[in-house]
């Protein structure tokens, strides 16, 4: 809602400056967004007429103008402005003058001729960016009138960011109102007149749909003139509240919304053929609207017709065809309102925002309804002339607004501030709240009747917060809250998500935050995924689906500084993932991480190499520490066929591992390989609460084992495979060494396995370890592992 | 006699100018060793007189003790110079940079994230959290936004289906949180939330933390109190400035916006309220006996103004020149 400050003061002029002013809405809840001088700051600039214009005798491109400021004598002037002319009226700035930019005017001689001021362009005075010389002002201007004073400078623009539920705002009368609230300034009341009928033509309206409708209200106005010029106060009111001037009936209409915030519209009598009515549209009816939409009608549109058409889109927009056109000369007037409820929405369908369903759709006065259409007829006849006829209203039932108790006590609980009943007669006094007491319950007890233009008073709450907007939020104070204290749950088994994330950056990974909508072709090219979650409305291409997986941002961002020459990116990311499931959507919260480059960062200290699977595998293990983890070879569509792995944790599938895929490194330009991981979080989020045990009295036996083997048997198989072996003894079994190379024929390799026996009660004997090692070896052999002496 | 002096200070001299320790143990020998000087005296006080004897002796021990003692002497500074001389060969250029691994750090927005849990943590505030694609119900209705209210135009939501909707705000763990747990309740819940938006100053995504405090006996004036009290420690101001101003949310009555004070204007950095009536009956808690507050902040904000970051893109960059500043 944008107006200028001098039409608001024209109704209410608290003492407050324009700042103060500013302030006062914006602590009242009617926001002030901004707020700007229509002109910069200038002086001592005035209407003047050009008497005469005779060439610079030293230079071609200047004139020396005699001027008329409204003094006896007029001005020398030299000016260079191509379009200057005689007769006609330009803005003058006199010596003394200040313009914009700090330009002083001062008396000065021109290649030789004494000039004694300037004449002006609109840029030179601020008020356009780019102007083609002098600011040729209307023939009517009065010379030496202050600019200032003829075009009404002196003003602020205010825009008020309106909150839904403050529609009474969205008109001068309602932000006056509550002006006079806040401050007590007193409030200039609109004299409306009732316009007798002077002649007797009327329309049939009937309203098929009462309830969208509760109130329709018409009239022909005949013989007006539509093509005389809209008054330039109304002009400069309009296009202070960002509205275009369009012709005089449009533009009263458009005034007044803006002053009394009910939308109306006017038709062309000639355009109308028969009866209005409100109806709903019929499935297959269409209207081109005013700004050239073409909708499609069915049912649950409402509309205005005639008998022959729809003519408009009931409270959101006119059609083409029927709208006052200059030519226009008798006219019906139209000022209905349409309930919320059953706008709701309805602009939305088309596409559309008016200034119109803007206000029906929060609640329009509909005790003002009937005065708006007399407030524009007062102005048709004022400006365009014409005779009214008489005003067809149609009423069905309007909202009842049932009336709200406030009970001080509650108020008190909910606010935390005391009010005595005097103090709260008096804010609903100002808030033009009807109110009656009663004493109930020790406490005197208010019922208010919520007015029609303020639709957002319902309960009881709704009163609190009129009173503490009125009262004034910053004079409640800040008390800390008392309440019991106890402690929170700390549960053992459960690290903080700080704690995992400081893991890995201990371990070196930077955390990024990615979006978590991406493109389709990368959910399909590195999670497989043919049928992600979609986005209706996604706000561009690469960003139309539901990330299944966080891989996609972690190579994005890999590229990303890639690009910016880094050389060595380690990234993690925390953040939910979206499937499809059975009963909706699945969404987890993840855990991954992408390492790219060499292993660690450039060094003096040990010899240079990439970071590899193994490095991840141990960040991997590293987070899953002290819960049973395994690594099985797997396959997936974003990594290499041989190095990758799913990671289980107590036999659950709970994340993947391994190295991006060489087609995808291609195709994503990464010089190198990437490795890559991801878990689900709350595995990470998982720790085992310590149990002690006792510690062996006994030591333990240290036996390596070392093996040759096929390289196409993984270590995991033997390990499995002596842990099935169930020898005694044997607590724990480790690899602590792979050899290849020399002494170990190619397509083999030699493991070597450190073991560990022990016993509770005694050492053990060389005799009662061996059967245990026999064991070992033998299940290793099921592998074809042979024994290396 | 003369001569044992002689001896004794010709064996110092001596001791003195050998620098290594096996030339030491030979000059060693001339003196006490079996051919020693001092020696040959000691075996020659045979020729003396019984009554000579014991003074002659006693001064040849005396000097062979001399003797000793500049042995002694000599051979621990020749080691402590040679321990020198090691440890001098040994010493590292300790400027080096040390070995081993770097560490990464964490996102900005965690951070302040980090820095708002421990707070409310330090006022008994539990960690609450809801799912990111939310059932319309639960992203508006519960919240008291119907719909086609025009509150929901004000949400720019990104649709999933006509039924589901990425959150457009942390508010429905509220709701969710409410059905299940029985007042008094005392919650943040932060997280990533979504709006159809995008330019300098706004994201798609975003995060925002919750706060909710339902209790018999929690009002507006508490509300001042703990969001005051919140932002003073977060900013480490205990003078900074809190304004709240009336606004407008279907799921709070009162509503007011919080802005907070920042060089010489007001910044807005969220939203707050006593809850709606209709809220907390939409969960069957009694809005005669219970009252709560909400609030939502905008974390992004909060960081911004915390660490100085002009540009809310830089975010979502994951550029690593921006991230590491953070470390």
């Amino acid at each position: 809602m944008k107006f200028s400050e001098n039409w608001l003061r024209t109704w209410v002029n608290p003492g407050l400056n324009s700042a103060e002013l500013g302030h006062l809405l914006t602590m009242a809840g009617l926001e002030v967004e901004e707020q700007t001088a229509v002109a910069p700051a200038f002086n001592a600039v005035v209407v003047a007429e050009v008497l005469e214009v005779v060439k610079h005798p030293n230079a071609d491109r200047l004139n020396v103008c005699q001027v008329n400021v409204g003094e006896a004598q007029p001005l020398t002037i030299v000016c260079g402005a191509p379009n200057v002319a005689v007769g006609l009226k330009v803005p003058c700035a006199r010596i003394g003058a200040v313009l914009p930019g700090d330009f002083k005017i001062k008396q000065a001689k021109v290649r030789g001729i004494e000039s004694f001021g300037m004449l002006c362009s609109d840029k030179e005075l601020g008020l356009a960016e780019d102007s083609q010389g002098l600011w040729i002002l209307p023939a009517n201007a009065p010379v030496g009138m202050d600019m200032r004073q003829y075009l009404e400078l002196d003003d602020q623009l205010f825009t008020l960011k309106l909150t839904p539920n403050r529609s009474d705002c969205a008109g001068m009368v309602g932000i006056a109102r509550d002006v006079a609230a806040l401050t007590g300034a007193p409030l200039t009341a609109l004299e409306i007149p009732q316009h007798a009928a002077t002649c007797a033509d009327t329309r049939a309206v009937t309203v098929a749909d009462a309830a969208a409708c509760p109130l329709y209200c018409g009239r022909v106005v005949r013989g007006v003139n539509a093509a005389v010029a809209t008054p330039d106060w109304m002009v400069r009111r309009l296009e202070r509240s960002g509205l275009r001037s369009i012709n005089a009936v449009v533009d009263i209409t458009n005034y007044v919304m803006w002053e009394m915030g009910q939308p109306m519209h006017a038709f062309d009598l000639a355009q109308l053929s028969g009866g209005i009515a409100v109806r709903r549209a019929r499935a297959g009816e269409s209207l081109t609207l005013l700004n050239e939409q073409v909708v499609t009608l069915d049912e649950s549109a409402l509309v205005i017709a005639d008998d022959a058409r729809v003519l408009a889109l009931a409270g959101i927009m006119g059609g083409q065809g029927s709208g006052v056109e200059t030519s226009t000369q008798d006219v019906f007037l139209e000022c209905a309102f349409f309930h919320p409820d059953a706008m709701a929405g309805q602009a939305r369908r088309f596409g559309l925002a008016t200034d119109s369903s803007f206000r029906f759709e929060r609640g329009v006065d509909y005790a003002a309804t009937a005065q708006a259409l007399e407030r524009a007829t007062q102005l048709l006849l004022q400006i365009c002339g014409g005779q009214p006829g008489p005003v067809t209203q149609v009423q069905g039932t309007l909202p009842t607004r049932a009336p709200i108790r406030l009970r001080p006590s509650r108020m008190q609980r909910v606010l935390g501030i005391s009010l005595s009943p005097a103090q709260i007669a008096e804010l609903f006094q100002r808030l033009q709240l009807g109110f009656t007491t009663e004493p109930g319950n020790g406490e005197t007890v208010f019922t208010v009747q919520p007015p029609s233009f303020r639709f957002d008073l319902e309960i009881e709450a709704d009163l609190i917060e009129e009173l503490a907007r009125v009262y004034g939020y910053e004079h409640i104070p800040a008390v800390p809250p008392q309440a019991a204290l106890n402690m929170l749950p700390l549960p053992e088994n459960r690290r903080t998500l700080a704690a995992v994330q400081q893991l890995l950056v201990n371990r070196d990974y930077q955390e990024i935050v990615s979006y978590a909508f991406v493109e389709a072709q990368s959910e399909q090219d590195l999670c497989g995924n043919c049928v992600p979650v979609v986005l209706q409305n996604p706000i561009a291409s690469n960003m139309a689906v539901m990330r299944s997986s966080l891989v996609s941002g972690l190579v994005g961002a890999l590229r990303y500084n890639l690009n910016r020459k880094q050389t060595r990116v380690r990234l993690f990311e925390v953040g939910a993932c979206f499937a499809h499931a059975d009963n909706g959507y699945a969404q987890s919260q993840r855990l991954s991480a992408i390492a790219y480059g060499p292993a660690q960062p450039e060094q003096w200290g040990s010899a240079a190499r990439n970071v590899d699977f193994y490095d991840l595998k141990g960040d991997v293990e590293a987070l899953l520490a002290g819960q049973s983890v395994r690594f099985v070879a797997a396959q997936d569509p974003a990594l290499h066929p041989g190095r990758c792995a799913q990671i289980f944790c107590n036999d659950q599938l709970v994340g993947i591992l391994g190295e991006l895929h060489p087609h995808w490194q291609q195709q994503y330009d990464l010089p190198q390989a990437a490795v890559w991981f991801e878990l689900d979080l709350d595995v990470a989020l998982q720790r085992r609460v310590p149990q002690m045990r006792d510690i062996a009295k006994t030591l333990a036996v240290r036996r390596d084992l070392a093996v040759l083997v096929a390289d196409s048997v993984n270590v995991q198989t033997l390990l499995d495979a002596m842990h099935a072996a169930n020898a005694p003894f044997v607590q724990a079994v480790s690899l602590f060494d792979l050899y290849r190379g020399k002494g170990v024929e190619p397509g083999q390799k030699s493991l070597a396995f450190r073991v560990w026996l022990q016993d509770a009660q005694k050492t053990l004997t060389d005799s009662e370890i061996e059967p245990s090692i026999a064991l070992l070896v033998q299940a290793m052999q099921q592998h074809g592992a042979q024994l290396r002496m | 006699m003369q001569e044992l002096q002689t001896i004794l200070e010709q064996a110092q001299q001596q001791f003195a100018a050998i620098q290594d320790e096996a030339d030491l143990e030979q000059a060693k020998a001339r003196y006490v060793g079996k051919e020693g000087s001092l020696t040959q005296l000691l075996k020659g006080l045979g020729k003396l007189s019984p009554e000579e004897r014991p003074a002659a002796g006693a001064r040849i021990n005396q000097v062979k003790q001399g003797v000793e003692a500049a042995l002694q002497q000599r051979r621990e500074q020749l080691a402590q110079q040679k321990l020198a001389q090691r440890l001098a060969a040994e010493a590292l250029d300790v400027t080096l940079p040390g070995r081993g691994t770097a560490s990464g750090g964490l996102h900005p927005v965690t951070l302040t994230l980090q820095r708002i849990e421990q707070l409310f943590h330090s006022l008994g505030f539990a960690v609450a959290s809801g799912p990111e694609i939310e059932h319309d119900y639960y992203n508006f209705t519960a919240l008291n936004i119907p719909e086609n209210h025009p509150a929901r135009a004000m949400h720019d939501t990104f649709y999933i289906d006509p039924q589901h909707v990425l959150r457009t705000h942390t508010s429905p763990v509220q709701v969710h949180y409410m059905q299940e747990n029985a007042p008094p309740l005392k919650i943040i819940s932060p997280g990533r939330v979504y709006r159809v938006d995008s330019d300098a100053t706004h994201s798609p995504m975003f995060h925002q933390v919750e706060g909710l405090w339902v209790d018999e006996d929690i009002s507006f004036a508490n509300l001042k109190g703990v969001v005051q009290d919140f932002l003073q420690r977060f900013f480490e101001q205990d003078d900074l400035q809190v304004r709240f101003r009336p606004s407008f949310f279907p799921f709070t009555e009162p509503s007011a916006e919080m802005d907070m004070s920042w060089k010489g204007g007001w910044l807005e950095i969220g939203g707050c309220g006593m809850v709606h009536p209709n809220v907390l009956q939409h969960v069957n808690i009694d809005s005669e006996k219970y009252l709560g507050f909400a609030f939502g902040l905008g974390v992004e904000r909060l960081t911004m103004l915390r660490y100085g970051v002009h540009d809310l893109r830089l975010f979502y960059d994951s550029d690593l020149r921006f991230l590491k500043q953070f470390n």
